[in-house]
């Protein structure tokens, strides 16, 4: 039996005359993901991507998992391709749909015609699909207001599809189609549910770690890989970048405020993310900041980390709840790894009392005596690239 | 004089490489995973390592995979584990009559314990028709365990029904499969197939002995047998042996299943061509058993009496089941065999090592006993 996956493509279809461009990324995107698993034929009809292995030996469970985790894509179902004749489609579509048709008690058959030359109409191919399912289950009884199970027949300009079950894709538009935007991402288990966010509207995205060895350590490192590695599997490729920071937070703590420390820091974050994020094509900045969470998440404390970039900052979780966060975490797989103990930049140094209203010019005054401009272009020169795949 | 050894389905020899990585992983890379400086990462990345070749191994998330000191350790955790966890969503179990003698006697236990286990019989092939599962999973029933391949005659049931089955019939049944004589030998895919949990073992596939996995899907709740420190997420606590594990992955990465797979077919097919031409031998395997194991049995000939025959000329076979030494065989016995065959019952089993210089050894110490021994009357 020869198994296909039909898309659907979601709101892309709503986008005019950009349509063909946003459906070439999206099957880009979907080609990208699959090709690890074997030789496919990605081709697009009607508003439909056809999803064809080429090989017997691939498992289309493992493509259905990577496609349900590609944006752009609203819902799609895997179907049985049948010769545009009703014995076959017949003959076929009972041991096919076996497991589904068990499982249920009520049914009914939809029928999409859309080559006009297959000699039945579409309630007829219902009515004849319908007749031999009864005929093959008899515990079943037809339902066309609320059935269990829906079981639709494709007759197409290129063969006849039956499917039943519509599996949900992971929605948003295509990676590739918003631009490129860097996420400064620590560890935690905010910076990678933004990042999937921001990825979700089809932003490529760029990823900027700060590590502070000796304070943080390898394995901090490599948490922030595996965090980043899943979200590649939804955002496609990510270039990670380690900037060096123990210095300058070392300089902070020696010759700012202590109450400012926090301050300071996210405010040279932000610094030196624009300056490797422009490197890298970015056109915005984006943070996992959700309002008044921490100290530093106030909206005085904001507004002074603001300030130290022109860039347009991104901030997608910044109206939501530590619980609504941990739920995407949860959905998209990040929590587990986002919880493991390790120290990363943000938690090294913390003063015990951080000033929640800082003062912009206090905190201005406090950066220029500690004169570290040498330092963020040391650092800068001295970034670490690692790229990240699914 | 050289050896050949034909009990595969026992233990097999531990291949150079996995070899040469449990020293260097013993004498280098000792550290203790858990400890935070750099020699204790060096270890955990091994291990980590380790879980991703196993994880990928079977087509499962690396954080699915825990390890184990084998598969009666695995097997029992799964057992005790789960009926302990689900203790009141129902209190019936169902396996099969030929599993390993480490979840039989788990279940004796749990028998004891108040569970009701049904054991499943198996056709005259060694195989669960799918249908009796049917019958006996129930909603009552809350953990179901079968094994994919058999150690004695190397029957296959058929998973993915089954699985099907079971879930259909109580979706929160947990499926429990030993796959410990699968592993390496055909593709194995616990997550298509609706299994849980899911345990192998390094030592059949040329790995080390005392070390297995065990795949817990996202999810099942198995209560730990063991208490202590926070490795493996307290699933299985305790300073993991890490040089065994890393040997254990080694040789996982070692094994290519189709290229071996035609190597021992052919040996399969030409040992039992051979064997076909003698007049007292009875073939008890299946034609559709994997090829890696044979059963037969020598007509009058005690198996003890065949195997240290045998064993004169370095060619090694088992009687049964090496873990049930000397014991009459329960799986041939609830195959329908009778007394007399499985008396006489001899297991040859392969692998990649063997060639056809193995088998025949084999047969020209097997034809000079039948000829040699004092029959039985």
């Amino acid at each position: 039996m020869k198994e296909i996956i039909l898309i659907k493509v979601g709101e892309i279809a709503l986008k005019g005359l950009n349509r063909r461009s946003f459906e070439d990324v999206l099957i880009k995107n979907i080609k990208h993901r699959i090709h690890s698993l074997g030789k496919f034929s990605v081709s697009v009809a009607q508003s439909t991507i056809y999803i064809e292995p080429l090989s017997v030996d691939i498992d289309l469970d493992d493509v259905c998992e990577r496609v349900s985790q590609v944006f752009g894509i609203v819902a799609f179902s895997r179907a049985l391709v049948c010769e545009k004749d009703m014995d076959d489609i017949l003959q076929k579509a009972g041991d096919y749909l076996y497991d589904d048709l068990m499982d249920a008690k009520t049914f009914k058959v939809e029928s999409k015609r859309s080559d006009k030359r297959f000699p039945l109409k579409s309630p007829e191919i219902s009515a004849t699909v319908g007749g031999k399912i009864l005929e093959q289950f008899p515990h079943l009884k037809v339902d066309v207001k609320n059935p269990e199970v829906t079981v639709t027949v494709e007759v197409r300009d290129f063969g006849a599809y039956v499917r039943c079950k519509t599996l949900r894709g992971q929605g948003g538009i295509p990676v590739g189609t918003g631009g490129n935007a860097a996420i400064l991402i620590s560890g935690g288990i905010d910076s990678p549910v933004a990042a999937y966010m921001m990825s979700k509207r089809g932003i490529r995205l760029t990823a900027i770690h700060f590590a502070s060895p000796p304070y943080t350590s390898e394995r901090a490192h490599l948490k922030v890989e595996k965090l980043l590695k899943i979200v590649s599997r939804y955002s496609g490729t990510i270039n990670m970048y380690t900037v060096p920071f123990t210095q300058i937070q070392e300089t902070i703590r020696d010759k700012c405020p202590q109450e400012l420390f926090t301050i300071i820091m996210r405010r040279l974050m932000m610094q030196i993310s624009e300056i490797i994020a422009k490197e890298h094509d970015c056109t915005a900045l984006i943070t996992g900041e959700s309002l008044g969470q921490v100290a530093s998440q106030t909206i005085h404390a904001m507004s002074c980390t603001d300030e130290a970039t022109s860039m347009l900052v991104f901030r997608p979780l910044i109206g939501m709840d530590k619980e609504e966060i941990i739920q995407i975490s949860r959905k998209i797989g990040t929590f587990e790894t986002s919880i493991e103990p390790y120290e990363d930049c943000c938690t090294v140094f913390t003063p015990k009392h951080p000033r929640t209203r800082p003062v912009l010019k206090f905190v201005k005054l406090a950066e220029e005596e500690a004169k570290l401009s040498e330092l963020i272009k040391d650092a800068v020169e001295n970034v670490k690239l690692t790229v990240i795949n699914p | 004089m050289s050896e050949h050894y034909l009990d595969n389905s026992a233990t097999t020899v531990t291949c150079e490489k996995a070899a040469q990585k449990a020293l260097s992983m013993m004498t280098s890379e000792y550290g203790n995973p858990s400890s935070l400086h750099k020699k204790g990462l060096e270890a955990e990345l091994e291990l980590t390592h380790a879980r991703e070749v196993i994880a990928n191994s079977l087509f499962v998330e690396s954080d699915e995979v825990y390890f184990t000191s084998g598969s009666t350790e695995s097997n029992n955790t799964v057992l005790f584990g789960v009926s302990s966890a689900k203790k009141r969503n129902g209190n019936k179990i169902v396996t099969t009559a030929i599993e390993h003698s480490s979840v039989i006697e788990a279940c004796k236990k749990l028998e004891q314990d108040g569970f009701e286990v049904v054991y499943l019989t198996p056709d005259k092939n060694g195989v669960v028709p799918p249908s009796a599962f049917e019958e006996a999973v129930d909603s009552n029933t809350i953990l179901v365990a079968v094994m994919a391949v058999n150690n004695e005659v190397g029957s296959v049931q058929n998973l993915e029904r089954i699985g099907k089955i079971i879930k259909r019939k109580n979706k929160d049944a947990v499926f429990h499969v030993d796959a410990v004589q699968a592993y390496g030998k055909m593709v194995l895919k616990p997550k298509k197939w609706g299994v849980d949990t899911l345990c192998v073992s390094s030592h059949k596939v040329h790995g080390p002995k005392g070390v297995g996995a065990l795949y817990i899907k996202k999810g099942v709740r198995v209560l730990p047998l063991l208490f202590g420190g926070e490795q493996q997420k307290k699933q299985r606590p305790g300073t993991e042996c890490a040089p065994l594990i890393a040997s254990f992955a080694t040789a996982v990465e070692e094994f290519d299943i189709t290229k071996n797979r035609e190597h021992i077919n052919a040996l399969n097919e030409y040992l039992v061509s051979e064997l076909k031409k003698l007049s007292d031998i009875t073939i008890n395997s299946s034609i559709d058993a994997i090829p890696y194991v044979l059963n037969i049995s020598v007509e009058g000939i005690k198996s003890e009496t065949m195997l240290h025959h045998l064993e004169q000329d370095e060619v090694y076979v088992s009687s049964s089941s090496a873990c049930a030494k000397g014991k009459k065989s329960y799986v041939l016995k609830a195959m329908g065999l009778s007394d007399d065959l499985i008396d006489s019952s001899l297991r040859i089993s392969f692998s990649k090592y063997n060639d056809k210089a193995d088998v025949d050894a084999f047969l020209e110490s097997l034809k000079k006993g039948m000829n040699t021994l004092a029959k039985r009357k």
